[in-house]
């Protein structure tokens, strides 16, 4: 099943990887890091996530540590 | 079974954390050299020559040997480094305004000797550690702190389009512009990356990348919109593409 790894401490909140998932399966969440800024989460109800990488290699903090296909 | 198709590189530190502002580049750029170095072997045998800017944290977050250069001395430093231990690889890791600006002497003329060390420029337009001044690098008509009004032609002049000149020097093997201001641009960078390393390892010249990236901070821009300009205004100017490459045609 494909899915990402998101590491919320790194998360800088610059939600560029919002726009880059084409399923657009990354959102807002409302939880704040240990830097204070509003993380993102993965949401994939539908198992939708094609485990294409590029809301990872968007990200500019190496917040998304993994991401896994099939 | 899943199989992993994307991971941190190994040569980052354990627990590092980048210092860059929210939605820089900088840190793609510096996962790129990471994982550049992992896939050719090169990372016990690195020596990257820092400069002075915000680039100069490439050493607090990858495990790679470093040395530290005065400001716009990478390349001579590099070239001190790679003439006494020319079995390592040597590499620097400089902004627009280390390279092309105070740097610019010891750049053009480390192309010029042919010396046989990668070099990689991160192109932002601005000095992005001191506050945003206007750089040897900013567009006609961009807003800085230190030119309120815009880039005044007529006091400052034009941008330095580094790429093409490195590229104008004979002893350059590669020498391309990217950018990473969309998930393909960053592959192409990776390659172009790649590309720079590999002629330094087989002894052909100089490698050379310019990588335009985003200054959100100091564009006071969103991170999304600072990419908009990298694509609408910047590339416009500097027009990404190879400008040098020997190996053209050769196998």
């Amino acid at each position: 099943m494909s899915h990402i790894v998101i590491d919320e401490n790194r998360c800088k909140a610059c939600y560029l990887c919002i726009r880059e998932c084409p399923k657009n399966l990354i959102r807002v969440s409302d939880k704040t890091n240990s830097l204070g800024n509003r993380t993102v989460e993965f949401c994939d109800e539908k198992k939708e996530c094609l485990g294409c990488a590029m809301c990872a290699t968007r990200c500019p903090d190496l917040a998304i540590t993994e991401v896994y296909r099939g | 079974m899943a199989t992993q198709v994307f991971k941190i590189p190994e040569t980052f530190r354990k627990d590092f954390k980048y210092t860059f502002c929210p939605g820089c580049d900088h840190g793609v750029a510096i996962r790129l050299v990471a994982e550049v170095l992992e896939e050719l072997g090169l990372r016990e045998n690195a020596i990257v020559a820092a400069s002075i800017g915000c680039s100069v944290t490439i050493y607090d977050f990858l495990n790679i040997d470093a040395l530290e250069a005065p400001h716009g001395r990478a390349m001579a430093e590099a070239t001190g480094i790679k003439r006494a231990r020319p079995d390592k690889f040597v590499f620097t890791y400089q902004g627009d305004g280390d390279f092309a600006s105070i740097g610019l002497a010891e750049s053009l003329h480390a192309a010029l000797r042919g010396e046989k060390i990668s070099a990689i420029c991160i192109n932002n337009t601005t000095f992005g550690m001191t506050g945003g001044q206007l750089g040897p690098t900013t567009m006609v008509g961009q807003v800085t702190t230190t030119s309120p009004t815009g880039r005044n032609l007529e006091y400052y002049g034009y941008p330095i389009k580094i790429a093409e000149h490195i590229a104008l020097c004979e002893g350059t093997a590669f020498s391309a512009r990217v950018s990473l201001d969309s998930v393909a641009n960053i592959r192409k960078a990776k390659q172009a990356i790649k590309k720079a390393f590999e002629v330094q390892i087989h002894g052909l010249g100089l490698g050379f990348v310019e990588i335009l990236s985003s200054c959100p901070t100091n564009w006071k821009m969103t991170p999304a919109q600072a990419h908009e300009r990298v694509r609408n205004e910047m590339c416009n100017i500097f027009k990404p593409g190879i400008y040098k490459d020997v190996t053209e045609g050769l196998k």
